[in-house]
């Protein structure tokens, strides 16, 4: 396939519209400017394969089958996104009964998909297409002296990355360095925020994230760099009842990976939806030496 | 002092339990669990289970149907997959959680308003009927149908806090040719 077609998903659009509000502007100014699907469907997410695996192959075949029509590859920001669309692309392709089935329904409904699509990940083509090389060649306002814990989380390196280590994945600390940024020994790197746990569980979420934003800390890093929504919300939304409950002080901006690229390739920080974040981050901009919040 | 059995009697096993999992998609190596424990050990939730996965693997190789299957583990598993990529017998145990998790709905024996499979059963509902999910609305049924409305009034703060970012709204969303999810639904359904 030539090119990428952007699929944003639920969290793009919604909670953690601070990511496409990044990504898009980077990708353009690497000279890959992405156009959202047309008419995308969900993912469905672990939501879906938990309750009827068939249909949710199916709704994920519906967006391949869209996707193929552009003759373009999927790149999808979203870590649950990016595996679902994945875990259902491999499975169209198993020649299974059951995958024979689902690709017989699409055909019957107009979308017929013939499993040419690929299914990348932001952080996969800007590493391995273009490459940390030519990004520092790009880079205008170096993040020297900025240390970042380099937050991978579950769903991108497993279980079917192809372009990372599943426990102790690189390529967001190499492109953080390619950038000026100091990435820190994060051991806590690919380790779990509960996904959406921290909404049904509140207890267990709160200590999942604790564990990572205390392992941060210790590890004087200035801000958590995140490749997916869901661990972005967790790690946010939880600190100020880490903070009383646990009586430290473990808060922290958190950032998504786009967002300190864009400051860094010199997109003014209003273009990059930061101001979106609920945490303060003057830390961060004293660091920088940008000056001033928003 | 009462001595109590709190193993099963073979006769008390459901014996096609293991054959009836393995069918599922993911689950045909479970035969080859070594219970050497990797999983459990790498588990982030195995603290917080009632039984870890090594065990819950061992039930269903043997039988504990019920045991399985009505556990908090199948749903307390985030599907992190840290398990299933370091198994050494290649077991596809999240897989394994996602079949048994499946198994638990179809017979109705999931722990009742248990909020993850609430939120699992509505998200997988908002998708199927507008082919999108709407986070806003996604909490407000899980709160609803998980019958919690204090968790409810003390998510509200954080609410109002997110929806002053612009990261929350009430707006539904939707896809526009949502006849064509439906008839891809209906033929998945009828089993073309």
């Amino acid at each position: 396939m030539n090119g990428y077609i952007y699929y944003p998903g639920c969290s793009l659009k919604g909670n953690s519209r601070s990511y496409e509000e990044s990504i898009l502007p980077v990708f353009k100014e690497l000279g890959l400017p992405l156009q959202e699907l047309e008419d995308w469907n969900c993912c469905g997410a672990t939501a879906y394969f938990s309750v009827d695996d068939t249909m949710a192959a199916a709704i994920c075949g519906r967006n391949l089958s869209l996707a193929e029509k552009t003759g373009k590859d999927i790149v999808a920001p979203c870590a649950g996104c990016y595996l679902t669309l994945k875990k259902s692309n491999k499975f169209l392709a198993s020649r299974q009964p059951k995958a024979a089935k689902i690709l017989r329904a699409l055909k019957n409904s107009g979308c017929e998909y013939q499993g040419t699509v690929e299914v990348k990940h932001p952080l996969e083509i800007l590493v391995k297409d273009i490459g940390p090389k030519a990004i520092k060649a790009m880079v205008r306002n170096p993040l020297s002296g900025l240390k970042v814990a380099c937050y991978y989380g579950c769903q991108l390196v497993r279980p079917y990355t192809d372009f990372d280590d599943p426990d102790y994945p690189t390529t967001l600390d190499t492109l953080m360095e390619a950038i000026g940024a100091k990435a820190v020994d994060f051991a806590a790197k690919t380790r779990c925020c509960g996904g959406s746990l921290t909404g049904t569980i509140e207890d267990v979420g709160l200590r999942l994230n604790y564990i990572l934003l205390k392992e941060a800390k210790r590890k004087n890093a200035d801000v958590v760099v995140t490749i997916c929504p869901l661990c972005q919300f967790n790690l946010e939304i939880t600190q100020r009842k880490i903070v009383k409950r646990y009586k430290e002080d473990i808060q922290m901006p958190i950032l998504y990976f786009s967002q300190l690229l864009g400051l860094a390739l010199g997109i003014p920080k209003e273009d990059l939806g930061i101001s979106r974040s609920i945490v303060p981050l003057k830390p961060l901009w004293e660091k920088l030496g940008h000056g001033g919040v928003k | 002092m009462k001595i109590q059995r709190r193993v099963k009697y073979e006769e008390e096993l459901d014996t096609g339990f293991l054959d009836e999992i393995k069918s599922m998609s993911g689950c045909t190596e479970l035969d080859e669990c070594i219970q050497c424990g990797t999983c459990s050990s790498s588990c982030p939730m195995s603290i917080y289970m009632d039984y870890p996965p090594r065990k819950i693997i061992a039930m269903v190789k043997n039988g504990f149907a019920d045991e399985a299957l009505r556990s908090f583990t199948i749903w307390l598993c985030p599907s992190c997959y840290t398990c299933q990529v370091r198994c050494p017998a290649k077991i596809k145990i999240t897989d394994v959680m996602y079949a048994l998790k499946r198994k638990a709905i179809e017979k109705k024996v999931y722990p009742a308003r248990f909020a993850i499979p609430v939120l699992d059963r509505e998200m997988s509902r908002l998708i199927a009927k507008h082919g999108r999910n709407s986070e806003m609305w996604l909490i407000l049924n899980l709160y609803l149908k998980s019958r919690n409305p204090l968790g409810m009034l003390k998510m509200a703060p954080l609410g109002f806090k997110l929806m002053k970012a612009g990261r929350m709204s009430l707006r539904r969303e939707s896809i526009k040719n949502k006849k064509q999810l439906k008839s891809l639904l209906s033929a998945i359904k009828e089993g073309t």
